[in-house]
C-alpha cells in the first residue's frame, strides 16, 4: 500500500519535473533564438527590400482590421463614457475620457492583441510550413542562413509595424469616440476637444503609448517566428505552434501591459 | 507583386502610420498650443498648496497665461516653493497677487493670478511676495462645525 503511494508521488514528481525541464529548456532555446536574430539581423536593413515585404504582409495587410476595430471600439466608448459621464454631469470631459483610454491603454493592447492573431499566426505558420517542407534545411545547404533570410526580417517588420499600427488604432478611435459623441449624441464640440487637448499630454500619455506598443511589437514577433522556428514538422505540430503563437502573445501583452502601466502611470 | 508596388503599399502604410501619430500630437494632446513660445519664470511661496499639481494651469481673470513647472519644499522656512512658468506676451506688475484656487467644487486647482497696481512690472525669476494659500476643504468644515457647536442655542 505505502510502496504505491510512493510510487505514485515519484510518478508525478517525475511528471512536473519533466514538464519544467522542457519549459525551462524552451526558454532557454527562445533566448538564444532572439540572441541569433539580433545577431543576423544586419542584413534585413541592408537588403530593405525583405524587411518592407515583410511590412507589406504584417502591417499594411492588417490596416483593414485595425481600422475596422478602432472604429467601433471608440463608438462604443464614446456611447458608454457618455452614459456614465452624464450621471455626474461632466459629460463635456468625453472628449478626456475617450482620448486617454485609447492612447494609454486599449490603442497599444487592443493592437497588440488583433496583430497576435492577424500577422503573428501567419507568420508563424509561413516559417513553420517552410521547416516543415524542409525549406529551411535546403537554405542552410545552400549556405543561406535561414534566420538572417527569412526570421530576421519578419521580425523587424512586425517591430515596425506595431508602433503604427497601435498609433492609428487611436487616432480612429478618437474619430470615432468624436463621431458618437459629438455627431450623434450632441457634447458640445468645443469641450470635447478643447479638454481633451487640456488634459493629453504628449510625452506623458500618447509617447508612453507608442513606447509600449513597441515593446509588445517585440514581444508578439519575437513570439511569433519563435513559434514557428521551433515548431514541430508536421500538419499537426504547426498547427499546435500557431494556437501557441496566439494564446502566448496575449498572455505576454497583457502581463507586459500591467508591468509596463505600473512603470509608467503612477500618478506622479 | 512587383517591388514596386509593394514600395507603394508600404510606403502608403508608413505615411498612413505617422499621420496618425501627428494626429495624436498636434490634435488630441495639442502639443502645438501647449507650448508658449517665450516664457520667464516667477517663484511663489506658499504655506499650503493643497492639490496643486506639476503642468497644472496658471490663470489670470480665468485665461490661462502658464503653467506650474516645479513645485518643491523649503525646509529652512517649512514652506511650499512653486515655479510658474509665465508666457512671455504677458506682464504682471510687482505686487501681483497669487492664490490657489479650485476650479469648481471639486474641480483641478490652478493658481490666479490677480494684477496689482504697481507701475514695476515682475522680471524673470522674481519672487511672488503676496500669496494666499489652498483653501483645505477640511479645515474649513472642521471651522464652521466648532463655530456652529459654540453658538448657544438660546441666541437662535
Amino acid at each position: 500500500m505505502a510502496d504505491k503511494e510512493l510510487v505514485a508521488v515519484l510518478g508525478l514528481m517525475r511528471a512536473i519535473g519533466h514538464v519544467l525541464n522542457n519549459w525551462l529548456q524552451r526558454l532557454g532555446f527562445a533566448a538564444r533564438f532572439f540572441a541569433m536574430v539580433l545577431l543576423y539581423s544586419g542584413q534585413s536593413f541592408r537588403r530593405l527590400h525583405l524587411t518592407i515585404r515583410e511590412i507589406y504582409f504584417s502591417g499594411f495587410q492588417s490596416l483593414l482590421i485595425i481600422v475596422v476595430s478602432g472604429l467601433f471600439i471608440g463608438m462604443v466608448l464614446g456611447m458608454q463614457g457618455y452614459e456614465t459621464l452624464q450621471r455626474y454631469g461632466s459629460a463635456d470631459a468625453l472628449g478626456v475620457l475617450v482620448a486617454l483610454s485609447l492612447t494609454r491603454e486599449l490603442g497599444p493592447v487592443v493592437a497588440a492583441l488583433l496583430f497576435a492573431s492577424r500577422a503573428g499566426s501567419s507568420i508563424t505558420a509561413e516559417i513553420g510550413l517552410m521547416k516543415a517542407t524542409e525549406q529551411l534545411t535546403a537554405m542552410d545547404m545552400m549556405a543561406v542562413n535561414p534566420i538572417a533570410r527569412v526570421v530576421a526580417p519578419k521580425f523587424w517588420g512586425g517591430v515596425i509595424s506595431m508602433p503604427l499600427l497601435a498609433a492609428l488604432f487611436s487616432a480612429v478611435g478618437v474619430f470615432g469616440g468624436y463621431l458618437v459623441g459629438v455627431v450623434l449624441i450632441g457634447v458640445d464640440e468645443g469641450a470635447f476637444w478643447s479638454q481633451m487637448q487640456g488634459s493629453v499630454d504628449f510625452r506623458y500619455d500618447v509617447w508612453n503609448g507608442v513606447i509600449k506598443s513597441f515593446v509588445f511589437g517585440v514581444a508578439v514577433s519575437l513570439i511569433a517566428v519563435f513559434e514557428g522556428y521551433d515548431a514541430v514538422p508536421t500538419a499537426e505540430g504547426v498547427s499546435a505552434s500557431i494556437k501557441r503563437t496566439v494564446v502566448y502573445s496575449a498572455l505576454a501583452i497583457l502581463a507586459l501591459d500591467f508591468v509596463l502601466t505600473s512603470f509608467m502611470f503612477r500618478g506622479l | 507583386m512587383s517591388r514596386k508596388l509593394l514600395d507603394l503599399w508600404v510606403g502608403f502604410f508608413v505615411v498612413v502610420g505617422f499621420t496618425a501619430l501627428l494626429f495624436l500630437a498636434l490634435r488630441v494632446a495639442n502639443l502645438s498650443g501647449e507650448s508658449f513660445a517665450e516664457t520667464y519664470t516667477l517663484s511663489a511661496k506658499f504655506d499650503n498648496i493643497g492639490g496643486l499639481k506639476v503642468r497644472g494651469p496658471v490663470k489670470s481673470s480665468g485665461v490661462v497665461v502658464g503653467r506650474v513647472s516645479e513645485i518643491s519644499f523649503d525646509a529652512q522656512a517649512y514652506e511650499a516653493v512653486v515655479k510658474l512658468t509665465i508666457d512671455g506676451r504677458y506682464q504682471f506688475p510687482k505686487d501681483t497677487f497669487a492664490s490657489i484656487l479650485t476650479s469648481g467644487i471639486l474641480g483641478e486647482q490652478y493658481i490666479g493670478l490677480d494684477a496689482g497696481g504697481d507701475e514695476r512690472m515682475l522680471k524673470s525669476g522674481d519672487v511672488v511676495a503676496k500669496t494666499q494659500s489652498a483653501v483645505v476643504l477640511e479645515k474649513l468644515i472642521g471651522q464652521f462645525m466648532f463655530n456652529k457647536a459654540s453658538e448657544t442655542p438660546g441666541e437662535k
